[in-house]
């Protein structure tokens, strides 16, 4: 297997490993929107990085960081704008600048498709780095906040009487979405990030009962998807990202059907035993 | 008469939501050991009183102390939890602080609740869901319970046994209790203190107190008197209309 392959299921599957942790949570909480909102203003990164001469993933996740604490401070002071359209507001507003400077630099012109897809021919050791660092850094995160945060996603008000630090843990929560983001743009690409997130979570929605499980299946799931995603991609020529999220789909809808019809077994059996028993 | 820890005082606070005064200068205590109840009409801020307790509530003028360190468990009046969330009871009771498993089971008996562990905490109904905050509040050693109309949703009986329980809780204990109520004469026999709030305190007292209390009286009269409820079948209409 030549080596920038074996590059890009790796990177891959440190993504999705820790996107499928962090997706339940952004499942959980509600917050596809938020994330959406962080994943199209990775792409004013870009521009960004080139003009500062700077690593592309760290002036993505620079922008990523600073849209996330913007987002957050909007949120605060909302008033009569509901939040779900100021989410919509950030993300198709960065979308569309960061697509408008990208068009005037000639040099970026040709690889719009591979920022807003993601292009695994062009994983780099320096962005396995980041993918590796990013990985341990929101393993770890994740690891001490687990019981806190779950409490918050249970009830924040329960949570704060408890004496959890609330607002503490949702800016670090929100920090961390924007960390996978930049991490995870690379291959799967500024468009479908947020689905690398939400779909696997969704999927194993259907079939978990505790929490712990659900995040561990979904991480399985992303997996999968990226490994999947990633030889469709290489195979048939397409960009990485829509395979790896269409996967995903697959999967989602292979676990919900089949929960469908075990569900509609059951309830006939349901209704044959009563049948016999009248 | 031994000296009884002071949890919980609360002392001439002002609270304002949206251009009205909701709460106007009130003052109370809570001890250890002791069942202090919430009483009032709809919108007489007994709801923001318990939250101002518990510091989810904001205030402009007074001040509100509890005791040092003060372990709280709070049973809030709707507790509704995403369905994306996949939550057995028996997990979610573990997610209390330093849970043990020996700790959970004792609880989850004492409230009569075992049946439920293995059900997902979004098919409990609201008495179910309400037993196992209370599970959850005496598994942490909770020093003061606080409870916003914990009647609210369940059944006469249920109401019934869910008041004997905080009682015993308070015997075994010795936790102070801090509930919001809307029924004074189910309070009868548990309460050891009633506040009668509206905007400001009405009057205060045992509930044999506050019944025969004018301030009381000319809040709920007017009501009871045209329905007149016995003492043994409460009527929710008597307080709330």
């Amino acid at each position: 297997m030549p080596e920038f392959i074996l590059r890009a299921y790796i990177g891959g599957i440190g993504v999705a490993l820790i996107a499928g942790l962090l997706g339940s949570f952004v499942v959980w909480r509600r917050m596809a929107y938020f994330s959406e909102a962080l994943a199209h203003s990775t792409l004013l990164g870009v521009p960004l990085g080139l003009w500062l001469g700077l690593n592309l993933n760290l002036s993505a996740l620079l922008v990523c960081l600073l849209l996330a604490v913007l987002v957050i401070l909007i949120e605060r002071e909302r008033g009569r704008i509901p939040l779900d359209t100021i989410f919509g507001l950030v993300a198709h507003g960065t979308l569309a600048i960061g697509l408008l400077v990208l068009s005037f630099m000639e040099g970026v012109r040709a690889d719009l498709m591979h920022y807003l897809f993601g292009d695994i021919l062009a994983v780099s050791m320096s962005d396995l780095a980041f993918v590796f660092v990013g990985g341990v850094c929101l393993t770890a995160a994740l690891w001490r906040m687990w019981r806190p945060l779950l409490l918050i996603t249970v009830d924040e008000e329960l949570a704060r009487v408890e004496g959890v630090a609330v607002e503490r843990h949702r800016w670090a929560f929100m920090l961390m979405i924007a960390l996978v983001i930049a991490v995870g743009m690379k291959i799967v690409g500024a468009l479908l990030m947020t689905a690398l997130l939400i779909v696997p979570a969704a999927a194993a929605r259907h079939i978990a009962a505790t929490p712990e499980r659900m995040a561990a299946l979904a991480a399985l799931i992303g997996c999968v998807s990226v490994v999947g995603g990633i030889s469709g991609s290489m195979w048939w020529d397409t960009p990485s990202g829509p395979s790896i999220v269409a996967v995903a789909l697959g999967a989602f809808l292979l676990v919900w059907l089949s929960n469908r019809l075990r569900s509609t077994r059951r309830a006939r059996g349901g209704t044959f035993a009563l049948r016999r028993q009248a | 008469m031994i000296e009884r820890r002071l949890l919980v005082n609360v002392d001439q606070v002002v609270t304002t939501i949206e251009s009205r005064r909701v709460l106007d200068g009130v003052s109370m205590r809570v001890y250890a050991g002791e069942i202090v109840a919430l009483i009032g009409p709809n919108g007489a801020g007994k709801t923001t009183l318990l939250r101002a307790v518990l510091g989810l509530q904001s205030f402009e003028a007074g001040s509100i102390g509890l005791a040092r360190g003060l372990r709280i468990g709070y049973v809030p009046q709707r507790f509704t939890i995403d369905p994306s969330l996949p939550m057995t009871t028996r997990r979610f009771l573990m997610l209390t602080p330093n849970a043990k498993a020996s700790r959970m089971d004792d609880a989850v008996s004492a409230v009569g609740a075992t049946q439920l562990l293995d059900r997902p905490l979004q098919r409990l109904s609201g008495g179910e869901t309400q037993r196992i905050l209370f599970a959850r509040a005496l598994m942490r050693d909770t020093e003061l319970l606080v409870l916003d109309e914990p009647a609210q949703g369940v059944d006469q009986q249920g109401q019934l046994e869910l008041h004997e329980l905080l009682a015993e809780t308070r015997d075994r204990t010795g936790c102070g209790v801090l509930m919001v109520s809307h029924d004074l004469h189910l309070l009868m026999p548990f309460a050891d203190y009633v506040v009668c709030l509206n905007g400001h305190v009405c009057c205060a007292g045992t509930p044999r107190e506050v019944e025969a209390h004018h301030g009381y009286q000319s809040l709920f009269m007017p009501q009871i008197g045209t329905i007149h409820t016995p003492a043994a079948a409460p009527s929710e209409i008597a307080v709330d209309a």
